[in-house]
């Protein structure tokens, strides 16, 4: 392997070196520092004699005598189930104290893209004992479902609280006792700070949860670059252990923002021309080619599903971050501050809230008959009630009719009953319907117009000694 | 390029000079613009989009890591081409028309490995080819020589190429044929296959462009009853993410009346792919219950896969669309979503570090988006036949927000515009298509068709309803002021109608058995019945009854239940009379 001492030009997080052979596109490189210190990077634009390197840990400490060696090969990443249990750095090196990584296989962390002819369509029902998430915007097994969020709110408690209660109904009733041991948690931190990451560690730590987690850190203080690196790093992973070893990842990525943050940097780095904000043309195509690498592969037991959290500047959801991001994945949740500051938790808005893949993976045999119908008629109720508490502000509740009443009662119960939950609170679907039941049943039967008559039979409460689950839980 | 061509000749090799991403300079090599070459060790195929001096600009269709300078570039000497023949239907395809179940099988892997090829027909599999010429019958460029049952609904014209010369058939004869044998003969050596080839950035030529005069019935209620699309017409349909594009494309791709439908996923999600593959084969189509997939050709470049195969998958769909408008079929092609298109132009045109234009896409962005949609249209086509393409495109405006240019240059070429609305989505009215910002110019052109197939008030109606939607809107205003009571009793009551229109009409569930398809039979049985409840609701308030007492009618609610119903004939006469009689009883 040659040393190249040829640096001509260093700026923010690139080197340009010349070179007198052919380098690859993409190929790894090592840099030595005269202080002996070993730098990775990585070859963004090679021609006959001169490559661009962006250097995962940042350029400092690099000088014009700093030598260059190129690996001959694009980024790989060490897999292996014994992954399971330990904590990396951003780059995937260890940082617990823990024995050597014996790899099983070297895996290119740009995944190729999965064949849309092999995917599997995701339809099975995650249950995360979140009403505002398992009852109106289901979660299934291979989704990629990202939380919005904005600065100070409580997205990792909610973050935490699903690794947590996830599981799936059916294999329970299966008491297949491995089921646990199946279920594995992939948590990537990019750019958190020090005290998040440190209530992290303290939950996985808690529950036990540790055993079946890889975690990787980039810290707010960890280099920028490097941020580009470890979600590709944690997907690897997450797609080892899924589609070789059947695992059922759940990944979850914290934070995109600070993720996309680093994309703009090497892009202003490099003199690109800006797409929107200042951020790079290419983000559409760099974010979905994270979150595309969550799925369901034909044929085979395992499945990626993705949480990526990401805090909104501003709290806008049209900044590119989020907006792209809404673009590619499979629905949204909102956590939101005015509820958040009203005390709910979670504090989820489930009005602009979606799951995508929700159609598929309720009704009967999957969660059961009367869910669809549920959901659609408690956003209804839920907007109805949302929009007259404008109006109610102005004219009093006096001047609305009973009907309209009833809608603003139905909103504020909704929010107490059905969304407050707690972050400790554990709800499987039944009692989440139940609950939605005993408040729907505040309307008039003939106000739900969009549910089956056959299940309002069934179901709805003609006076409140009926009432299922908020009576007894009280 | 022909895949299927298996003696590509070697027309000239240069070597690579640099690589960035997806954009890599050869130098000496000979070749045109748009030749598709190889690149690389691994023959990474490509097309040349920039000539300057002794360097030659490739957009690579497959990643390029790893790829260096100094490794080979070969020029194939031809454009980039699909392969056109018997095969193309259920079929799942890339952006550059390499299949995607053959591409699985040759790479013994769900991942998608690079520098693997495949043709886009099948060239050894077998068809029953039926002559419809015989010795001695002249033939021009386009004829129909005859067919071959490409599967249970489509019947596959095999046609002399456009670029023939034509003559006197020679020999033609019926029997099992691969794609590459010749099924026809003319008298000046010239041999027809059933396999032609066509450069995807052409139009295929035809004689005449015609005004479009029947709709192309969707089955969604608000299209067809309100905003119609004609056979041969355009569409966009602008949106924010999950306001319900991809819903709305399918729907079209399931129930439109079109005899071919291509499907293109430009820059979208695998999943929402995966679930047509899985779901069409299963779905009948309402035409005449056979599986859906038999009408249907798939190109899947999902927001993963190689940016320039993006760029290139809406031409591949498009002349696809065009090869079945000759045979004469009626073709509709859904692309989802064409700002996944135009960005993937933005992002090669700044790797070519051109100058940009609005928002960083190319000047040349407003030009391309009209050379796609003015491929679509009503034809007759070269061979005498009558075919049509309609373009359906997605737009995906970054925010939401409807003034940035993919959008704004779509506007100014296509008639019907779906304005999708964050704000309806997000109450869950779904299609959430905004009634007051959508329109559609084919309207007047489309209504004697209406008229003469459906009923002949059909577009008295349909103002009737327009009309009162525009009037909720003005009140819906000072509603939010002073609430609904103080309004007079006559605007109570408009209101009142027209949240029937809006949840009832407007609103239609596409996972909803029954309602998801809604023949415009039903859709103007459903706006007669809003109807009879407006002018029986009318009458009363004018007999004296109080608006409380005409509104809280016990039938009225089940207008909301005629979208699911399966025999809604009988079932919106009863209700009819019901309101009529539950009506007059109050005064
Ligand atoms: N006609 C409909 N009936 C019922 N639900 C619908 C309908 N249209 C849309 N939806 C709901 O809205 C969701 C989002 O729709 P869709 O995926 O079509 O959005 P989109 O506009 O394509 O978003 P993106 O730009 O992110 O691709 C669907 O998953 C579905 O839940
Ligand atoms: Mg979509």
């Amino acid at each position: 392997m040659k040393e190249y001492q040829t640096i001509t030009e260093i700026s923010g997080p690139l080197v340009y070196a010349e070179v007198d052979e052919a380098i690859g596109y993409d190929e790894i490189v090592e840099i030595e520092t005269a202080q002996g210190e070993t730098l990775r990077g990585q070859v963004l634009e090679s021609s006959e004699d001169v490559v661009a390197i962006q250097v995962f840990e940042g350029t400092s400490g690099i000088d014009r005598d700093a030598s260059v060696r190129f690996l001959g090969e694009t980024m790989k990443m060490p897999v292996t189930e014994d992954l399971l249990g330990r904590v990396l750095d951003g780059s995937g090196r260890p940082i617990d104290d823990g024995p050597e990584i014996v790899p099983e296989e070297r895996q290119d962390i740009v995944g190729a893209a999965i064949n849309p002819y092999s995917r599997e369509y995701p339809e099975e029902f995650i249950e995360t004992g979140v009403s505002a998430i398992d009852g109106m915007n289901t979660l299934v097994r291979g989704q990629k479902l990202p939380i919005f969020s904005s600065s100070g709110q409580p997205h990792s408690e909610l973050a935490m609280q699903i690794a947590r209660q996830a599981s799936v109904p059916e294999e329970e009733e299966g008491g297949d006792d491995e089921e646990g041991s199946e279920f594995a948690v992939i948590f990537g931190a990019m750019g958190i700070t020090q005290e998040e990451a440190n209530e992290f560690m303290e939950d996985f730590e808690r529950t036990g949860a540790l055993e079946r987690s890889v975690v990787f850190m980039n810290l707010a203080d960890d280099p920028a670059v490097e941020r580009t690196v470890t979600p590709r790093m944690v997907l690897t992973t997450a797609e080892y252990l899924a589609f070789e070893k059947d695992y059922h990842v759940l990944v979850i990525l914290t934070d995109m923002t600070n993720y996309c943050e680093a994309l703009r940097e090497i892009g202003a780095a490099r003199e690109e021309v800006p797409g929107r904000r200042g951020y790079p043309g290419y983000m559409y195509t760099d974010l979905a080619q994270l979150y595309e690498r969550a799925g369901r592969i034909k044929g085979r037991e395992g499945s990626v599903t993705q949480i990526p959290i990401l805090t909104m500047p501003g709290d806008d959801d049209t900044h590119p971050i989020p907006d792209l991001t809404g673009y590619i994945t499979e629905g949204q949740i909102y956590v939101d501050p005015d509820l958040n500051s009203q005390g709910l938790q979670p504090p989820i808005n489930v009005l602009p809230s979606l799951s995508r893949l929700m159609d598929d993976g309720i009704g009967e045999g999957l969660t059961r008959a009367d869910h669809a119908d549920v959901k659609d008629q408690m956003f209804a109720a839920y907007a109805e009630g949302e929009d007259l508490r404008d109006l109610v502000n102005i004219v009093g509740r006096e001047a609305l009719s009973e009907l309209d009443n009833k809608y603003l009662d139905f909103a504020d119960a909704f929010e107490s009953e059905f969304i407050d939950q707690g972050f400790e609170t554990n709800r499987d679907i039944d009692e989440t319907l139940s609950i939605g039941w005993d408040l729907l049943s505040m309307l008039p039967k003939d106000a739900l117009n969009r549910i089956d008559e056959e299940f309002i039979e069934e179901h709805y409460r003609e006076d409140d000694s009926e009432r299922k689950v908020v009576e007894a839980a009280d | 390029m022909s895949k299927a061509d298996t003696t590509d000749a070697v027309e000239d090799s240069g070597v690579i000079q640099s690589v960035s991403g997806p954009v890599v300079t050869a130098r000496d090599l000979n070749a045109r613009m748009n030749d598709v070459v190889y690149v690389g060790d691994e023959g990474l195929m490509g097309e040349v989009i920039e000539i300057e001096g002794d360097l030659t600009t490739v957009q690579v269709y497959e990643e390029t890591s790893g790829v260096g300078p100094g490794e080979p570039v070969e020029n194939t000497g031809e454009p980039l081409s699909v392969d056109l023949g018997p095969g193309m239907l259920d079929a799942i395809y890339d952006g550059v028309q390499r299949p995607l179940d053959v591409l699985e099988g040759k790479m013994g892997s769900p991942y998608l490995d690079r520098g693997v090829d495949a043709p886009g027909i099948d060239l050894e599999e077998e068809w029953e080819f039926e002559p419809e010429v015989e010795a001695g019958d002249v033939v021009e460029p386009g004829d129909i020589v005859g067919v071959v049952e490409e599967t249970v609904t489509i019947d596959h014209k095999v046609m002399v190429p456009p670029d023939y010369e034509g003559g006197e058939v020679v020999a033609a004869e019926s029997g099992s044929f691969d794609v590459t044998e010749t099924v026809v003969e003319l008298d000046n050596g010239e041999e027809v296959s059933m396999h032609q080839e066509w450069p995807v950035r052409e139009a295929r030529p035809a004689n005449d462009k015609k005004t479009p005069r029947t709709p192309l019935v969707s089955g969604q209620r608000i299209l067809d009853g309100l905003f119609p699309i004609a056979k041969g017409g355009t569409a966009a349909i602008p949106g924010p993410f999950g306001s319900g594009k991809t819903v709305t494309q399918h729907q079209l791709a399931k129930y439109a009346d079109a005899d071919i439908i291509v499907y293109v996923g430009c820059g979208e999600r695998g999943n929402e792919m995966t679930e047509v593959i899985e779901d069409f084969p299963e779905l009948e189509d309402p035409a005449n219950g056979n599986p859906l997939m038999a009408r249907t050709s798939l190109i899947a470049n999902t927001s993963n896969m190689p940016v320039a195969a993006r760029e290139s998958c809406i031409y591949t769909g498009i002349t696809i669309a065009e090869y079945y408008r000759d045979m004469g079929y009626d073709v509709a092609l859904m692309a989802d979503s064409t700002s996944r298109w135009a960005e993937a132009m933005r992002e090669i045109s700044s790797r070519l570090e051109e100058m940009p234009g609005e928002e960083g896409y190319p000047a040349y962005l407003a030009a391309r988006l009209a050379q796609f949609y003015e491929r679509a249209g009503y034809f007759e086509n070269i061979n005498g036949t009558e075919g049509s393409v309609s373009a359906i495109g997605a737009v995906s405006p970054p925010g939401g927000d409807f003034s940035e240019p993919v959008t704004q240059n779509t506007l100014r070429i296509v008639k019907t515009f779906w304005a999708l609305d964050a704000d309806l989505a997000e109450r869950r009215h779904f299609p959430s298509i905004n009634w007051n910002e959508s329109y559609s110019l084919y309207k007047d052109q489309l209504d004697p068709w209406f008229e003469d197939e459906v009923a002949d008030d059909w577009a008295e109606r349909r103002q009737w309803a327009v009309d009162v939607l525009d009037e909720e809107t003005e009140l819906q205003e000072i509603v939010q002021l002073v609430g609904k009571d103080a309004l007079p009793d006559d605007q109570q009551l408009t209101l009142e109608v027209a949240r029937y229109l809006r949840e009832a009409y407007l609103q239609q569930n596409a996972f909803h058995p029954v309602d998801t398809f809604c023949p415009p039979e039903k859709t103007y049985l459903m706006l007669t019945t809003i109807q009879t409840f407006n002018d029986e609701a009318f009458d009363a308030l004018d007999a004296g009854v109080p608006v409380e007492e005409i509104i809280d009618i016990e039938s009225a609610p089940r207008i909301n239940r005629i979208g699911v119903q399966e025999d809604y004939e009988e079932y919106v006469e009863d209700l009819k009379s019901e309101i009529t009689e539950e009506l007059r009883s109050l005064y």
